[in-house]
């Protein structure tokens, strides 16, 4: 099958119920429409500029890279977006495009929070009434961002089936958009789902690697040896990833979540870990028991803690253009710690991950070369679950 | 013929199918209801293969499910359940699956072992037509239907092509959401069946919130069966005997045949 019937090799398709193969058929057409409108796209550009502060800056972390000696560092600064991450690049793409199709509905599901705060931002701005789904472990974990969405007049509910994280806010946000589908556009924040989903998030978020190629090629005349970007679902990985896949000579790496370690079971590393299966509308890598049942997962990052992800990465995975290495927990907390004393620059528990990978990296390699760093978010929303993991192991 | 199809040919008969998700309150609770729900009037039961996250059922099949992956039900279990089942009923049994755990068992394994499990075919609700080309071809030489779905917000377009590929019958869902009983059906119902029928003349059934004899009876004068899955799940939580489901499955025949 081609790219068309939204496949990236073998991964990928529509597997949803019948009720919204109407509505994916119409965001696909929706979204082809104003794929080669000028009038969005400068739109979509003004509001990226004035409204989220894009570019996001390019930052040389000397210190980082210096820390264990080696190869050099560049930070992607996506935590210096508006509402703290990477997320309003899609939400804002998608408000945009679910104005244009007449919807004035709009849920979405959020893990860390992070997709959610910048869809209620999006939906505040351009009049939009906004649902957010969040499960009711991840409320707990992510107070503050709660408390953010809905001073910007979203309502946001808790899931409490399943393991109260991102997977079952995405089911319950995929069984409202079955009951309301006719009003409501479902704001998907990452590359995963059903077609067109993983092309539609993957387009609005590559705007990230596009500004970052530009920045290094004006800055250092080349090219990165390595880029580096945490995965849950994969959609700030994809965005800087997807403007280097031609440039053969640019490693990618994703750094998955390895929770409390791969061999204990307790992690959320769906491309080290998982088998083939079918998750949220997908083909893709999936934690799963031998029964095909969705296994429960752990990361110390909301964001991070979710069983599937985005099929493009399962394709880049498959062919090798991409590769694949998990952060434990712990080692998590130590980039986090690092790049604050450091850096001074507080990142989110997510990023941190790929934060931790890349400082290791760079004492393997030499000051020539260049490491770039998608950070994808900041890490205000986790100084509570930094602190507590802090005070039970210092 | 297959043997679904058959029970549709018998004049003025409507069908009357059932769901009941395997394991659910407890494996000897599925062994002992679909017999009885055979002799109240079944003309098909629908087996449920839990599943850990069904994106497409409402807080009642939910749970259903929850309890029976607790209860430890797998689809290997659910094939050693239909097994049994089957020598003793003269009705077709099908699968009602996600798409995950088939996938997990392994297309060509699944199905050699449903066929000699005696299950006549399968529903998958996160599995339309386009994705599900190989499940079909592989069903089909076990002789396995493969049941696809239609709901109200299907295009022409859709409708055409299920109609050509669904086998047995073709599932028409009645509402635009989630599985569930529910107090009211749309109204627009009859045009939602007249539209389908307009390009088929396979058996069309209808199912999601069907909950009454009464909503049954009006399902029943539009369309060729009628599918109640939550209510019968409520009924077998409420009344651990299983007699408020044989009463209710009865009302539900006499209700459906009272034309």
């Amino acid at each position: 099958m081609t790219k068309d019937s939204g496949y990236f090799g073998a991964f990928g398709g529509r597997f949803v119920p019948e009720t919204l193969i109407p509505a994916l058929d119409e965001l696909a057409a929706a979204y082809d429409v104003i794929k080669t409108d000028a009038d969005f796209w400068s739109e979509y550009g003004r509001l990226c500029r004035d409204y989220a502060g894009r570019p996001t800056p390019l930052y040389l972390a000397e210190g980082l890279g210096r820390r264990y000696g080696g190869a050099r560092i560049f930070l992607k600064r996506e935590d210096l977006a508006h509402t703290g991450a990477h997320k309003i690049n899609n939400a804002l793409g998608q408000g945009l495009l679910a104005r244009r199709m007449g919807k004035q509905r709009i849920i979405a599901e959020t893990g860390a929070g992070q997709h959610g705060v910048a869809t209620a931002a999006v939906c505040a701005m351009l009049g939009l009434e906004c649902i957010v789904y969040m499960g009711e472990e991840d409320m707990r974990r992510q107070s503050l961002n709660v408390f953010r969405m809905r001073l910007m007049g979203a309502e946001v509910r808790p899931v409490s089936s399943g393991s109260r994280t991102l997977k079952d806010a995405i089911n319950e946000a995929i069984r409202d958009w079955v009951t309301n589908v006719t009003t409501t556009h479902y704001l998907l924040g990452s590359v995963v789902g059903p077609h067109p989903y993983p092309t539609i998030v993957r387009d609005f978020q590559s705007v990230i690697g596009k500004e970052a190629r530009q920045q290094i090629l004006d800055r250092e005349g080349r090219l990165p040896d390595y880029i580096v970007a945490c995965v849950g679902g994969g959609s700030n990985a994809i965005g800087i990833f997807h403007p280097f896949l031609e440039d053969k000579k640019v490693k990618l790496i994703g750094v998955e979540a390895a929770g409390r370690g791969l061999g204990t079971g307790e992690h959320a590393a769906s491309l080290a870990a998982g088998e083939v299966g079918v998750l949220h509308g997908a083909k893709s890598y999936v934690l799963q028991s031998a029964g095909g049942q969705i296994r429960q997962t752990h990361s110390i990052s909301a964001g991070l803690d979710y069983p599937g992800v985005g099929p493009e990465h399962s394709y880049l995975k498959d062919t090798g253009r991409a590769s694949y290495v998990a952060v434990t927990d712990e080692e998590a907390l130590e980039g986090f710690k690092l790049l604050c004393c450091i850096e001074g620059i507080t990142p989110a528990l997510e990023s941190a991950h790929a934060i931790f990978y890349a400082a290791r990296l760079a004492g393997t390699l030499n000051r020539e070369q260049i490491i770039l760093v998608n950070l994808s978010g900041r890490g205000d929303k986790d100084i509570d679950i930094v602190a507590q993991a802090l005070e039970e192991k210092p | 013929m297959s043997r679904i199809a058959s029970i549709f040919r018998k004049r003025k008969h409507k069908a009357l199918i059932t769901y009941v998700t395997v394991g659910y309150p407890s494996v000897e609770a599925t062994l002992e209801v679909v017999p009885l729900l055979a002799e109240s009037g079944c003309d098909l039961v629908e087996l449920g293969i839990p599943f850990s996250d069904p994106l497409a059922d409402g807080a009642t099949i939910q749970k259903a499910s929850f309890q029976a992956l607790e209860n430890g039900v797998t689809p290997q279990l659910c094939l050693e359940v239909a097994d049994k089942l089957h020598r003793q009923l003269d009705i077709p049994l099908v699968f009602m699956s996600y798409y995950n755990p088939v996938l997990s068992y392994g297309l060509d394994r699944f199905c050699r072992d449903s066929a000699s499990a005696g299950v006549s075919g399968q529903i998958i609700p996160d599995l339309p037509p386009e994705e599900g080309g190989q499940l079909e071809a592989i069903g089909g030489k076990q002789g396995l239907d493969t049941i696809y779905l239609l709901a109200p917000t299907s295009t022409e377009e859709r409708i055409r092509l299920v109609a050509e590929r669904s086998e047995g019958f073709i599932y028409l869902v009645s509402v635009t959401g989630v599985t569930g009983a529910r107090d009211r059906l749309p109204p627009d119902l009859a045009a939602f069946v007249a539209r389908v029928r307009k390009f088929t003349d396979k058996p069309l059934c209808l199912g999601f919130g069907i909950a009454t004899p009464r909503q049954a009876a009006r399902v029943a004068r539009m369309a060729d069966g009628v599918i109640v899955g939550s209510r019968i799940i409520q009924l077998m939580e409420a009344d651990r005997s299983l007699a408020e489901v044989a009463g209710f499955t009865r009302k539900l025949r006499r209700a459906i045949d009272s034309l």
